[in-house]
């Protein structure tokens, strides 16, 4: 219906969550004739008239634009018209870096595409905000936390006022205070939706720093841990997915990486998931013997209405089918890492230290790991996870892992460290004080006792550590806070409740058996094994919560320290 | 029958993706439609000012917000995607000749602190802004409090309208204390997008250390400011602004930081030395001149090797040439390079690894591994063993590995060790069964018959027989042993 045909020129890293929640075809009903990433130089030849820019707003996203828009031959005809679109907010600061760049006047149109929380799956919402722990936590910038305020307004717009909140720590007091204070200021938006959330719960990351610093065990997240999901797709090395179909088999292997959606649209996914991945292997074969066996019955169908029925079900099993081949796919690439000796070394030293065992003293592993020149972030996430479960490290401990890893990654990296010194991921103990016993002892981090394959608590997803996030998320919901007072004072950032009245109407009443609908708002980031915890607990037969998982970013721990460390110029080799 | 079997099975095939994604696919589009529906409704509760004619043309677009966005932008009407603009609503023929709004914010008089006229913010802009509320918060305020429309809005209302994307004049916040009220304002929205906009960063305060001062009381608005010179690479005023805050650690921090931007190995040598006297903490000090005096030494051993290289003299380097330059390299990298090029060097040398040694306070470990790994690489067996020898003071020599012996053997074997030498240190292993699990690996046999046999172990003895050759020493080694026990055990 748009006169002019247009092209989008994206932020590459925008695709992945629009992807989510609109395809290409969409795209090209309404007239959108190109899609191009940004890329500095000039832009591709399109016989278009408008031009658009989907961007983040960030400065060297600015240059690149810069650089597109000066280049752009001017005698061309027609002249093509540039917009801007800024996800998910205009920012004067980039606007103002266009000006000085000479370039604003040449956008017609700059506008904003709020985009706070994007649904991943039937009960996961994120708003993909990358830097959204940095910001808070070393920049004290709380811009991501405004957004934050804002989708959970959007959400009880939909879905009901939220009657109750709780929040522990400093940035999520602020969301709780903005979104009283929105509410405040918009009186008239009392709407009459029945609350569909009972209970709000903010955490805040630096809660517990600990989580995400230890590798996930689950098979999402160990899907995550080695490949990276990115917008619930995964790229995997190809040669394990190679047809096997006769007459195919002589062709090369395909070389590029196989990409995969991951959700719970998958039956067989949505099933194995969040299990240990322990467990998953017993599953597949499981699902193998079934499939066969349905396959095998068309032996048995004898009349034409038997032979129907087995045929109408027949796409049903071919689906199935290349699902179990995939997954087997994966957790075949899964086990050669999982029981590598590294991956077992390293999984030893994480455990030990969660659970207390020489977190005071320089680890042994660790120093060969720096010896052999592993990649630093393996070597960050050690150091931190022995930091936070040591309180701190012994200031003689911290120092020499300093001067290890300056030694031999480079002095530049100085920076990194004070950074997640910063962040409170590594840092000298305090008062020589530990914590960390009182809190794992009290808030049962640490299961000696661990069933992969039947789980009777949430510790399987990192096979003996609770997470704690969510352990503070179960122990709301029974026995309540109260019993942990001690425990939750020696956490970082205030613990609060706040209600927010309903109208009379709409106040529920709850029919006996009813589950509490939870919905647990992870500000800095979450992991998938932590997700897989919390839908565990919503399954428990008696648990009596159901809970909703929303937050900043999907985040592992590899992701985590990335996003914390100071951009350095790439290494000459 | 077959023909008809092939194409059920292309069927299936070619369907069987689109089955499984239906459900999908059709959640996708009810997401869709629930995010729309969110923004529509939320507006309904953040935005005041909204309007319905809009919201009839989002849900008159049953499919994608991001086309009606575009078809937005194409029609030419300056109301925001998602609708915050109340503009399109009036649709008035006045509308047609207000100039475009080439930019929302008059955010360089602010910077500059100057007294610029409003140039964007047209009175009929402000006009037609605040005639299009239609709802009743709004309307329910007293018109005199319009009267002199585009200046008029408090520093609430101004901040209100910033984080809505809205167009504001910024230019009445004119004195110093008016842009700090503002500035509160921004900051208790939590909204870095504004705080920063209204941050009078850079704006010409005189005396400076007043504006410091005041926001110095203002934390989060100071952290932002912080960001944004950061950001915008204002470096002078942002260290003038941590000095003054005392905040020397950062300001040391952030001066080095610099470096990384110096591409001339001569000015980045130069800008280190001057970092070194900067405010670190004692720790990271000492770090800073580590730094310093690495890349001095590598630049003169740069120079140097490469002219070795150049004039093609030196046999180790024709052999082995260097794969890049060693400037700005690790120092753990930089001693594995002069292991490997000048092992033999006297100390006195900048080249020498004694010398790195020393300089740094490389710990034994680390040098014997580095060491080790660079003689190895060149198969310098010889220099491996007068590494790992230590002599006592009676003249007695010992092999000695600060590493452990296992870690000398998978180094030695990582390099393709002949057996001889590989050998000699698995047998220097302590622990038993490492020894037994390396040696049975890389085919020490006369340690794993050795071992054994200390052990006494007939069965494994007879066993490890079939790994070795039929009629080799090694065999013959291993019957002899066992004749051996079979007579001591009677």
């Amino acid at each position: 219906r748009c006169p002019f045909p247009q092209a989008i020129v994206w932020d590459e890293y925008l695709t992945g969550p629009f992807g989510l929640i609109a395809q290409y075809s969409l795209l090209k009903e309404h007239e959108v004739e190109k899609m191009f990433t940004l890329k500095p130089g000039r832009l591709p030849p399109a016989d278009v008239k408008n031009i658009i820019f989907f961007v983040r707003p960030k400065l060297e996203l600015m240059d690149i634009i810069t650089d597109n828009v000066l280049r752009e031959d001017r005698g061309r005809s027609p002249q093509r018209d540039f917009h801007i679109l800024f996800v998910p907010r205009r920012s004067l600061l980039c606007e103002q870096w266009l000006k000085e760049q000479g370039v604003l006047g040449s956008f017609i149109h700059r506008e904003q595409y709020s985009l706070d929380l994007i649904p991943f799956d039937g009960d996961l919402l994120s708003m993909e905000s990358e830097s959204a722990f940095k910001e808070c936590y070393l920049e004290s910038d709380q811009t991501s936390l405004y957004h934050a305020a804002k989708g959970l307004m959007t959400l009880q717009a939909l879905y009901g006022t939220i009657p109750q909140i709780f929040g522990k720590g400093d940035c999520a007091r602020h969301v709780a205070n903005m979104m009283i204070r929105m509410k405040r200021e918009f009186p008239g938006s009392q709407n009459s939706i029945f609350p569909v959330f009972d209970t709000l719960l903010l955490l805040d990351r630096n809660v517990d720093l600990l989580t995400p610093l230890a590798t996930q065990l689950t098979y999402e997240g160990l899907i995550d841990e080695i490949y990276g999901i990115q917008n619930t797709y995964v790229k995997l090395p190809p040669e394990k997915f190679a047809p096997k179909k006769q007459g195919e088999g002589g062709k090369d292997l395909p070389t590029e990486p196989k990409k995969l959606q991951l959700n719970s649209a998958e039956e067989l996914y949505a099933e194995i998931r969040d299990k240990n991945f322990n467990a998953v292997g017993s599953v597949l074969s499981k699902k193998a013997k079934i499939i066969s066996a349905a396959f095998e019955e068309r032996h048995h169908a004898k009349t034409v209405g038997e032979i129907k029925q087995f045929v109408s079900q027949l796409p049903h099993m071919q689906a199935a089918r290349s699902s179990l081949a995939n997954h087997t796919s994966i957790a075949e690439l899964i086990k050669d890492i999982t029981t590598s000796e590294d991956f077992f070394d390293n999984l030893t030293v994480e455990q030990e230290f969660m659970s207390g065992i020489d977190t005071d003293k320089v680890n042994n592993y660790i120093e060969d790991c720096i010896a052999q020149k592993h990649p630093l972030i393996k070597i960050l996430r050690l150091v931190c996870l022995q930091s936070v479960c040591n309180s701190g490290l012994k200031q003689k401990v911290l120092d020499h892992y300093k001067r290890e890893i300056l030694q031999t990654y480079g002095y530049e990296h100085i920076l990194t460290l004070n950074n997640l010194e910063k962040a409170g991921l590594l840092k000298p103990q305090a008062g020589g004080r530990n914590n960390y016993p009182t809190i794992r002892k009290t808030l049962r981090l640490w299961m000696d006792d661990v069933n992969e394959q039947n789980p009777n608590d949430i510790s399987y997803v990192y096979s003996g550590y609770a997470p704690l996030s969510v352990r503070l998320a179960q122990l709301l919901a029974r026995p309540g806070w109260r019993s942990i007072e001690e425990v939750l004072k020696m956490l970082p950032g205030p613990h609060f409740e706040e209600r927010q009245q309903l109208p009379t109407g709409l106040q529920k009443k709850r029919q006996h058996g009813e589950n509490r609908v939870t919905l647990v708002f992870f500000l800095g980031g979450v992991t998938y094994a932590e997700i897989a915890a919390l839908r565990f607990l919503s399954q428990m037969e008696d648990g009596g919560t159901e809970y909703v998982i929303a937050t900043t970013k999907l985040i592992n721990g590899t992701t985590w320290i990335k996003s914390l460390m100071e951009k350095l110029e790439p290494a000459p080799f | 029958m077959s023909r008809v079997r092939a194409d059920e099975e292309e069927y299936w095939h070619s369907s069987k993706f689109r089955a499984f994604t239906f459900d999908d696919e059709d959640d996708e589009l009810s997401q869709l439609k629930e995010s729309k529906r969110a923004v529509n409704s939320l507006r309904d509760i953040v935005d005041d000012d909204d309007d319905d004619l809009e919201r009839v043309s989002w849900s008159g677009e049953p499919v994608g917000s991001i086309s009606w966005s575009i078809k937005e932008t194409v029609s030419g009407s300056s109301s925001s995607l998602d609708g915050r603009d109340s503009s399109l609503q009036k649709g008035s023929s006045s509308y047609a000749a207000l100039p475009k709004q080439a930019s929302s914010y008059s955010l360089s008089s602010l910077f500059k602190g100057r007294n610029k006229l409003p140039s964007f913010q047209s009175l009929s802009d402000a006009l037609t802004d605040t005639g299009g509320k239609n709802y009743a918060p709004e309307l329910r305020r007293p018109k005199a409090e319009y009267k002199d429309y585009s200046s008029d809005w408090s520093p609430k209302d101004t901040v209100k309208r910033m984080q809505r994307g809205k167009v504001c004049s910024l230019e009445r916040f004119r004195s110093l204390q008016d842009k700090l009220v503002l500035l509160d304002e921004a900051v208790a929205g939590h909204d870095g997008n504004v705080i920063t906009a209204v941050s009078p960063a850079g704006a010409i305060v005189s005396p400076v250390e007043i504006l410091f001062r005041e926001l110095e009381v203002r934390q989060v608005a100071l952290c932002h400011l912080i960001h944004f010179l950061r950001e915008t690479g204002e470096q002078k005023f942002l260290l003038d602004l941590l000095r003054f805050l005392d905040r020397t650690e950062e300001v040391a921090l952030s001066q080095y930081r610099e470096h990384l931007n110096i591409q001339d190995v001569e000015k980045r040598r130069e800008f280190l030395k001057g970092c070194i006297g900067l405010p670190f903490s004692a720790e990271d000090t000492s770090h800073i001149q580590d730094h310093y005096t690495l890349l001095e030494r590598q630049i003169i051993i740069e120079a140097n090797d490469r002219h070795l290289e150049m004039a093609g003299q030196s046999e180790l380097f024709r052999k082995y040439p260097r794969k890049a330059s060693i400037l700005n390299m690790p120092l753990v990298t930089t001693l594995f390079y002069s292991c490997f090029y000048h092992y033999t060097e006297a100390e006195g040398m900048f080249s020498s690894p004694t010398n790195l040694k020393k300089t740094f306070k490389i710990p034994d470990k680390q040098y014997v591994l580095t060491a080790l790994a660079a003689r190895a690489k060149l198969r310098a067996w010889g220099d491996v063993d007068a590494l790992l020898t230590t002599k006592n003071w009676l003249g007695y020599t010992k092999k000695k590995a600060p590493i452990g012996f296992h870690r000398v053997v998978e180094i030695l074997q990582r390099n393709n060790a002949p057996v001889q030498v590989l050998q000699e240190y698995v047998r220097l292993v302590e622990d038993v069964e490492t020894r037994l699990n390396l040696a049975t690996k890389y085919k020490c046999h006369d340690v794993v018959i050795e071992t054994y046999r200390d052990l006494k172990d007939r069965i494994q003895l007879t066993a490890y027989k079939c790994k070795v050759e039929r009629g080799s020493a090694e065999e013959e080694k291993i019957n002899s042993i066992l004749s051996n026990m079979v007579r001591n055990a009677y």
